[in-house]
């Protein structure tokens, strides 16, 4: 097997609040990533996906030193990312690019389309001939499917997706090795989303990203991932290969997660959707449940679910879960009956 | 006769860019105990439509046509008649619960605020009332939640609070405005069933506004298709699900991702951008996106009402409407026949 170029290591991010007067001043910590490890394979994607709280983009943050992570290593091809200064990680960026969710707010309204895709290449590399740096704006615009001549225009004349699209020209323009998507369909139609997948699908291949692509539901994910981790209040629940996950979810939350994609079918909707899937909601992070700490939502929990907290641990077939009773339940969802 | 039945809607703004014709000429109606889900993209006057018949008009939007609801006239009322009428007899939920509940004030205070309004009951009457409404759209431990502020409720708790003040009055009509669409697809089962489950209860009839129509399927009746502020489609929901008949509608549907087919198919979208509504232009507003327009397409499509009431703005429908239903299954588009395949 090729070495992985991103290497997770029990990464740990932990949010520090007080709480009380000047006198009797308390601590909170709140654990929004707790110890999560993954490797990813050059032009391989892993979908994250979990409910909101679930730390997915924290960890993203952590992963690109936006914030510092209280434990665990971040190994980008070899080199722990963790223990650079801000300028060594500044340098790594060139390689490490993100696109946000909200396509509109993460633009510069007072910025042209051509400046926006540009502004990397003029931070690192201020030496670069202007002629050269708009050819290569106007590239990259035609790359991600826009008219390389709206290059003046401004943020507020585009569409959500084309905004979008923006957004991830200007993640390109640098020639990064990964990119970390967080959300970047979330905020768009449903008739466009698919068309912004397409494209980051088509990208990845022409130049052999290695991509990590978040979500809230498991829906999208499927299109694009290779393999999925599913998070739950800052934990793995679950990281499978991709078909393996949507035929036979390990965990009861993963299984929860796929019963809840609506399905756009009158007849089968009425049906498939009686059932109460997953009750209630995420429990505060400040106090997390003991044990399993999706035991208080979890529709097969036993006495030791309230006690043991399970290991991540790999099963048979090489995915990993956390959870006591992987090997007995049978979660294999049931195609178009 | 219709619970609402609005006619000849005409939404316009004034923006320093010049006018723009947000809703065009719209009708529509809802029966009693109805559902009815208004669909389409960002920009497709959804939303406009419903707040300008609720008088929710931004400051630089108008409005004009007809809005009878019980047989008065929304749209002629002063603002004190509406005030009546919204809150009680209409109520409405937004997309994002947050910025729809008064952060300073706690849940109590706003609830007993509707009910006290509304119903002249006294204080310790309508609070036991919206402790119950609470209940019903289950808070767990309501007495002790509704003396908090929004802040400390989560995204999907406090749809349900929206929810749940908006059923205080008993409406006989509930607009909600992508209910769930800020919420997690988890919370958002639960608010969908939430829905469907105090509509039967009640007899309420129910207006969903939505860009996703995978979340119509469960509960709606009947559904809308609006493009560029005007109605291209209506039909039953099965109707719209199985025999869509405008290609927007197809587009929709096709672009719901589906957990129930394998991960290679290709994701579809419609390609291309919704319409700059400042420059619209005439003939049929989708052509550009369409991959079925027609040289005839330039002209604008009338709005045919086919012999089971359906109504479509286009072409094809109008000459697929020639031939009786056998037959334009057997000569109909490739997405025809796919979609009657799916349905059987």
């Amino acid at each position: 097997m090729t070495t992985p170029v991103l290497r997770v290591q029990d990464l740990t991010v932990d949010f520090t609040s007080y709480t009380g007067g000047l006198l009797q001043r308390k601590e909170r910590v709140l654990r929004a990533v707790n110890g999560i490890s993954f490797d990813l394979n050059a032009s391989e994607t892993l979908g994250i996906v979990g409910e909101s709280g679930s730390g997915k983009s924290t960890l993203a943050r952590a992963i690109l030193g936006l914030i510092k992570p209280n434990r665990g290593r971040v190994m980008w091809q070899g080199e722990d990312l963790t223990l650079l200064d801000e300028e060594e990680l500044r340098q790594k960026r060139k390689e490490i690019q993100i696109v946000f969710q909200d396509p509109v707010a993460s633009l510069n309204p007072r910025m042209t389309a051509g400046d926006i895709i540009s502004e990397p290449l003029w931070t690192f590399y201020p030496n670069m001939a202007p002629l050269q740096v708009e050819e290569r704006a106007r590239g990259m615009m035609k790359m991600v499917g826009l008219l390389p001549n709206q290059i003046n225009r401004y943020p507020h004349q585009f569409s959500g997706g084309q905004c979008q699209r923006i957004g991830i020209a200007r993640s390109l323009v640098l020639n990064p090795k990964l990119v970390i998507c967080d959300e970047p369909v979330s905020a768009l139609d449903v008739s466009i989303q698919a068309q912004i997948i397409n494209l980051l699908k088509d990208l990845q291949k022409k130049l052999g990203l290695a991509l990590i692509f978040i979500a809230h539901d498991l829906s999208l994910v499927k299109h694009i991932s290779d393999r999925i981790l599913v998070m739950y209040m800052g934990s793995s629940m679950e990281l499978s290969e991709r078909d393996a996950l949507y035929r036979r979810p390990l965990h009861p939350y993963t299984n929860a997660l796929i019963k809840s994609v609506p399905i756009p079918d009158p007849k089968l909707a009425a049906r498939v959707r009686q059932d109460n899937w997953l009750t209630g909601d995420i429990p505060s992070p400040y106090d997390p449940p003991k044990g399993c700490i999706f035991n208080t939502r979890c529709l097969y929990k036993v006495s030791r679910c309230e006690t043991d907290v399970p290991a991540l641990r790999r099963m048979e077939h090489g995915d990993w879960v956390a959870c006591h009773r992987a090997e007995e339940l049978d979660l294999t969802i049931c195609q178009d009956p | 006769m219709a619970l609402l039945e609005v006619t000849g809607l005409q939404v316009k703004f004034d923006t320093p860019e010049g006018e723009v014709q947000a809703v065009n000429d719209l009708d529509f109606s809802v029966k009693h105990g109805e559902s009815l889900a208004i669909v389409g993209e960002s920009g497709a006057g959804k939303s406009q439509a419903v707040m300008a018949i609720m008088g929710l008009l931004a400051k630089n939007g108008s409005a004009t046509g007809k809005a009878k609801f019980k047989g008065q006239d929304l749209m002629q009322m002063s603002r004190k008649e509406l005030n009546n009428i919204r809150g009680c007899e209409i109520a409405m939920i937004f997309q994002d619960p947050m910025t729809s509940l008064n952060p300073f004030l706690t849940i109590e205070k706003q609830m007993v605020e509707v009910i006290t309004y509304h119903q002249g009951l006294r204080r310790g009457e309508a609070r036991a009332h919206a402790v119950e409404m609470l209940r019903a759209v289950r808070i767990p431990a309501p007495e002790e939640r509704i003396k908090q502020y929004p802040h400390e409720f989560s995204g999907g708790m406090r749809q349900r609070v929206m929810i749940a003040m908006g059923l205080l009055c008993e409406p006989s009509l509930l607009i909600a405005d992508e209910p769930t669409t800020a919420l997690d697809v988890t919370v958002q089962a639960q608010i969908t069933h939430l829905v469907g489950e105090m509509r039967q209860k009640s007899n309420m009839a129910l207006i969903l506004i939505t860009h996703d129509l995978a979340v119509v399927a469960e509960v709606c009746d009947r559904v809308l298709v609006m493009y560029a502020g005007q109605v291209v489609e209506t039909g039953s929901v099965e109707d719209i699900f199985y025999r869509p008949q405008h290609p927007y509608t197809q587009g929709l549907l096709d672009s719901v991702p589906r957990m129930d087919r394998p991960a290679d198919d290709e994701l579809h979208s419609i390609p291309g951008n919704p319409p700059n509504m400042m420059d619209l232009g005439s003939g049929c507003h989708f052509r550009d996106r369409c991959s079925k327009a027609m040289d005839v397409c330039k002209d604008d499509p009338p709005l045919q009402v086919a012999q089971d009431g359906r109504l479509s703005r286009c072409f094809i429908a109008i000459e697929n409407a020639g031939m009786d239903n056998s037959e334009r299954v057997a000569s109909g588009t490739d997405s025809a026949e796919d979609s009657t395949e799916t349905a059987e």
